[in-house]
């Protein structure tokens, strides 16, 4: 799957995910599935109707197939289940119904009837059956209307305590919920706990969570540390205060980076966690430092493919004024990845400046590639960009390199950006786009074409001397030869 | 001697919890792991010392309390016992009579521990195969089983009356004596009651075993006894309903009767009584004590079943009330026809209804069940329910209300439908939800040992905190108030619009005349099996939802929700009644699936 968008794509940073906890937390709760007695049912395809359910419902009667058919299967067939079962499994299917109709107080009825499982004789139940009502739970309480942190916080100290399983889970979500409220005194207290909390011997589920609330702690003192750097940037560097305002900033980053340096050694997307470290690394000198992180974080085979890495690492090394052939290793990586990025156009730049043949042929490439998403459309730089280098090519008398990329797009991109619809819209709304367009579009499609002639026809004082240029353009370069 | 006379302590301290007492110079009992002196003198628990305490001592003995587990001796039986008493309490609050608890279920009672050898016999359960080893304390009972040979014994009938409280005035059964020497006391704590361990694990041929699902059972005998108007489909919806104690029976017996290990696995009940599995226990339960036949069913009783269909027929909303039945024989409404698909098939016969668990061949009757069936049949008849006629038949009584609107309305089946769909599917749902809602755990743990005492406690402790927690959450208004029991699910009013009434309406365009007779406008009827089950699975018939009508499938969901039993097992009754009907048509040819009536 390509992104479409020029933004920043791939995974979210964990700010983001404090800021919008709200879908975070609901579809951990249609996760919740493979911890259910009835798993089964649920994992079927059906789930994932659901949680597209669970985001735009309002109100609307959910049907849950399911449901029916387990309270059946209960009654007649198979063997036969303890009623306690059947209550129990009845109630779950109630809670989810009532959070997808957002229903809290109803959920939150059943919820009481369905703690009993914590008392099942069935240990394995009772094993299970935290962390879903920890999910469930949490859910109601987050959105509840009567509900406040006080018992959010009550709620989540209660749960941390049964068994030792969900301890640091709980922990950990429990601090995202308090970042969410903005409390983040607390929520360093409660990481703070998580990270000093063992249990037998170090599993390594346990280690990644505890690494985890170590970096989110880090994060914390990070965003901390810049709030301090923001003061002191304002302070007189002469002003009695700065010394000791800086001398603190500098106590304050050993900690950090120790707090980040584990986590980000584990295979992972760590996003906010790198660019937070690297930012401190930058600011206290350590250069290799930084780049030995973001090398890794890039490049390591261990780690999932993330765009992010290498735009961190490009950035990183554009700062620091890395030689041309280093930047363009990396963006020819993240080209792969996502062709769609902005920093595309400055890897079409850097590609023009190289010495190479075969870098310009692939700047011709990327500024295609680029223009084959929905989200680049109206990309004028990309268009400005496609108009003179498609000349400069012409210029140069490289037809076939214009042709070979041309061959697979003949079919789609006239009716994609060229069509007559789009020739107003662009006119109306951009005219610099529509003129850079329709000099791509009479270079590729002719002179005869419907975009290129509804924009000639124009008449506009400030752009007349510039038409009349690209009719030139045109004219000499078009690889559409008019028919003789 | 020291130790010796330590061991009498059987408690754990409470200081250290060990079990490990030394004699202090002045007589008094000390911890000799930490030396906790307690306020305990030798001579108050010793009693073989001193004689002539002895008898004041096992009262104190029996009732003493511990901070510890030690709660009374009580046995088993005694919780049963306990628990019928409760249940007969309440069925003389429902409107029984009360000769019910102390002169019909308390001599059931009596000779069920007779027969399982637990009580009121010379040689209690257990003295053949192990050592009658009578405990030191055990002085009390030995001179009970003499006296209690007597069934009707007025002084035993308290006994019942009081429960379990009242150990020390009466006779207890002792039903296993012996094996409790101090040191298996104090080494595995596994039971509450004393015998807890004997009672789970005692398996002998020929001795049913008493159980909670049991104890109804024994009530519905005693109701069946008693010919009171209470169906066992009833009786059982009282307890889903939580009217009859059953699913945590036990949460009320006394405080010091202590209930953990292997008491949970006898009295915990994780589900809701089941219809065929109560009535097969108590088929069991009548031939176990070997019962006389059972006082006559006969037409004047509830349970016959032009009685009890009437009930039905009302409690469905079908049309009973009608003009006077001038006689039995022209059936003018479906109560008559009922009537007479009884006599045809001899249903009503007393011998048929009586319950007589000695008689070869003995078999109940499900008496609501086969009511209920009886009234399928009836519909059947009228209406053959193959998805058509039903709807035509509907269309001419709609026709005929629409234009004469001074009469008895007449009975229209798509109307009815309407009514019956939408009251049983709220029912259906609110049940639903009641059962969701149950809470099945008692207020005080149970746990199986001491080791785990802890553990259950403090995850009790938290399931009523996190309760308290989201009970403030939930909706303010109280959850579905208790219903005051009733043998009657619905309620229909003729002025009611939201629950229109069809019991006055007629039958006129389903019946017509022939002669001096009414006779059903509808000719046909098809058998809903030709096949009988011949396996050992229990089941008569098999019923397959998707073979039969939607209509049928309709009237088979509905009346099996009244009753809270299977689709299945109502299909089997019908299929039984149709086999009675069409004796004929069974013997004869089996292609034909459709068969004239007379």
């Amino acid at each position: 799957m390509r992104p479409t968008a020029c933004g920043e794509p791939a995974s979210k940073g964990a700010r983001e995910d404090c800021g919008g906890a709200h879908p975070h937390f609901l579809l951990d709760v249609l996760r919740t599935q493979d911890m259910s007695d009835f798993s089964e049912e649920l994992t079927r395809p059906e789930s994932e109707d659901d949680q597209e359910e669970a985001s735009t419902v309002s109100g609307t009667r959910v049907y849950f197939p399911w449901l029916q058919k387990h309270l059946d299967t209960v009654a007649t067939g198979g063997k036969k289940k303890k009623d306690f079962a059947q209550t129990t499994g009845a109630c779950l299917s109630f809670i989810r119904e009532a959070l997808l109709k957002h229903q809290w107080q109803q959920a939150a009825e059943y919820m009481h009837s369905y703690l009993q499982i914590l008392e099942d004789f069935d240990s394995n139940q009772r094993q299970t059956a935290p962390e879903i009502i920890w999910k469930l739970g949490s859910e109601i309480l987050f959105y509840h209307p009567k509900s406040s942190v006080e018992t959010f916080n009550t709620f989540a100290d209660q749960m941390k305590n049964i068994g030792v399983l969900n301890y640091l889970k709980i922990s950990l979500q429990h601090a995202l919920y308090l970042i969410h409220c903005g409390k983040l005194e607390e929520a360093s207290r409660n990481l703070s706990q998580a990270e000093t909390w063992r249990y037998g011997e170090k599993s390594s589920s346990q280690e990644m969570l505890i690494n985890l609330a170590q970096a989110y702690k880090g994060l914390l003192e990070y965003f901390s540390w810049s709030k301090k750097k923001m003061e002191l940037s304002k302070l007189d560097k002469d002003d009695y205060a700065y010394s000791t305002e800086a001398r603190n900033i500098f106590s304050h980053s050993w900690k950090t980076s120790v707090n980040f340096s584990a986590l980000i050694k584990t295979p992972g997307v760590w996003d906010p966690f790198v660019k937070s470290y690297v930012e401190m690394l930058e600011f206290y000198g350590d250069r290799d430092g930084a780049r030995k992180v973001l090398t890794s974080y890039a490049y390591d085979e261990k780690f999932p493919s993330n765009p992010n890495a290498h735009i961190y690492l490009y950035n990183f090394l554009k700062r620091e004024k890395a030689p041309r052939a280093k930047l363009l290793s990396v963006l020819k990586i993240l080209y792969q990845i996502v062709p769609s990025h902005k920093l595309m156009l400055e890897f079409h730049m850097l590609l023009r400046k190289s010495e190479k043949e075969e870098h310009h042929k692939l700047g011709l490439e990327v500024l295609f590639g680029l223009l084959d998403f929905a989200g680049c459309t109206k990309n004028i730089t990309a268009w400005k960009y496609l108009a003179s280098y498609l000349r400069q090519i012409l210029m140069e008398n490289r037809v076939a390199w214009v042709q070979e990329e041309w061959k697979s797009r003949r079919n789609w991109w006239p009716a994609f950006h060229f069509s007559y619809f789009w020739a107003k819209s662009d006119w109306k709304e951009d005219k610099d786009l529509a003129y850079e367009k329709a000099l791509v579009a009479g270079m590729l499609l002719g002179k005869g074409y419907r975009y290129f002639r509804y924009i000639l026809k124009q008449d506009h004082h400030d752009l007349r001397k510039k038409i009349k240029q690209m009719k030139k353009s045109v004219k000499k370069y078009s690889i559409v030869k008019p028919a003789v | 001697m020291e130790l010796e006379e330590a061991k009498e302590l059987k408690e754990r301290c409470s200081q250290c919890d060990a079990i490990s007492w030394g004699l202090t110079e002045e007589g008094k009992y000390y911890c000799t792991s930490c030396h906790n002196v307690t306020e305990r003198s030798k001579e108050v628990i010793n009693t073989d010392i001193i004689p002539n305490t002895k008898i004041k001592s096992i009262s104190r003995g029996l009732k003493r309390k511990s901070k510890l587990e030690k709660g009374w001796d009580w046995y088993v039986c005694e919780g049963f016992q306990h628990i019928l008493c409760q249940q007969a309490e309440v069925l003389k609050t429902l409107g029984v009579a009360p000769e019910l608890k102390n002169e019909v279920l308390h001599n059931f009672w009596k000779r069920y521990l007779q027969k399982s050898k637990q009580a009121y016999c010379a040689n209690p359960v257990y003295t053949s195969g192990r050592k009658a080893q009578v405990l030191k304390d055990n002085v009390h009972h030995s001179d009970w089983a003499s006296g209690s040979e007597l069934l009707s014994d007025a002084s035993c009938a308290s006994s019942l009356e009081s429960g379990a409280e009242s150990k020390s005035d009466v006779p207890t059964p002792k039903p296993f004596p012996a094996l409790r020497t101090p040191q298996s006391v104090a080494a595995s704590v596994c039971s509450g009651s004393l015998d807890g361990m004997e009672y789970s694990e005692w398996k002998e041929k020929g001795i049913l075993k008493m159980t909670v699902p049991g104890t109804l059972a024994l009530c519905y005998l005693s109701l069946l006894w008693q010919r009171e108007a209470v169906t066992l489909s009833d009786l059982l919806r009282f307890v889903e309903e939580d009217h009859i104690p059953y699913i945590k029976a036990f949460q009320s017996f006394p405080e010091e009767m202590k209930l953990y290990g292997r008491d949970k696995g006898i009295f915990a009940i994780e589900s809701w009584p089941d219809y065929e599995e109560i009535y097969k226990h108590m088929f069991e339960i009548a031939t176990f004590l070997d019962l006389p036949r059972f006082p006559d069913i006969t037409e004047d009783c509830f349970l016959h079943p032009n009685i009890l269909c009437v009930k039905y027929l009302m409690e469905a909303n079908l049309p009973v009330l009608g003009t006077e039945v001038r006689a039995s024989h022209t059936p003018d409404e479906m109560h008559g026809l009922t009537h007479q698909v009884t006599k045809m098939t001899g249903l009503g016969d007393v011998d048929s209804l009586t319950f007589d668990p000695i008689a070869k061949g003995a078999q109940t009757v499900k008496y609501d069940v086969q009511a209920i069936a009886l009234i399928v049949v009836v519909l059947k008849l009228l209406f053959l329910l193959d998805d058509n006629l039903e709807w035509s038949l509907s269309d001419l009584a709609e026709v005929n209300n629409e234009k004469n609107k001074t009469d008895k309305p007449w009975f229209s089946f798509r109307k009815w439908y309407q009514v019956m769909k939408k009251s049983v599917d709220e029912k259906k749902q609110n049940w639903e939800e009641a059962r969701a809602k149950y809470l099945w755990k008692s207020e005080k743990p149970l746990y199986h040992s001491h080791i785990d005492k802890p553990g259950a406690s403090k995850r009790r402790e938290m399931v009523v905190n996190l309760q308290k927690q989201f009970s403030t959450l939930a909706d303010s208004a109280p959850t579905i108030e208790k219903k005051s029991p009733s043998s009657f699910q619905f309620h229909w009013a003729e002025d009611d619009p939201s629950r229109p009434c069809f019991h006055g309406h007629s039958l006129q365009g389903i019946l017509v005349k022939k002669g001096p007779a009414l006779v059903t406008k509808n000719s046909l009827y098809w058998l809903s099996t030709q096949k009988f089950c011949r396996s050992y699975c229990k089941h008569v018939t098999t019923y397959e939802e998707s073979n039969f009508s939607l209509s049928y499938q309709f009237i088979l969901n509905l009346f099996s929700f009244l009753l809270r039993i299977k689709a299945a097992l109502l299909h089997d009754e019908v299929s039984l009644i149709e086999k009675k009907l069409f004796k004929k048509k069974y013997s004869e040819t089996k292609k034909n699936s459709r068969s004239r009536r007379r």
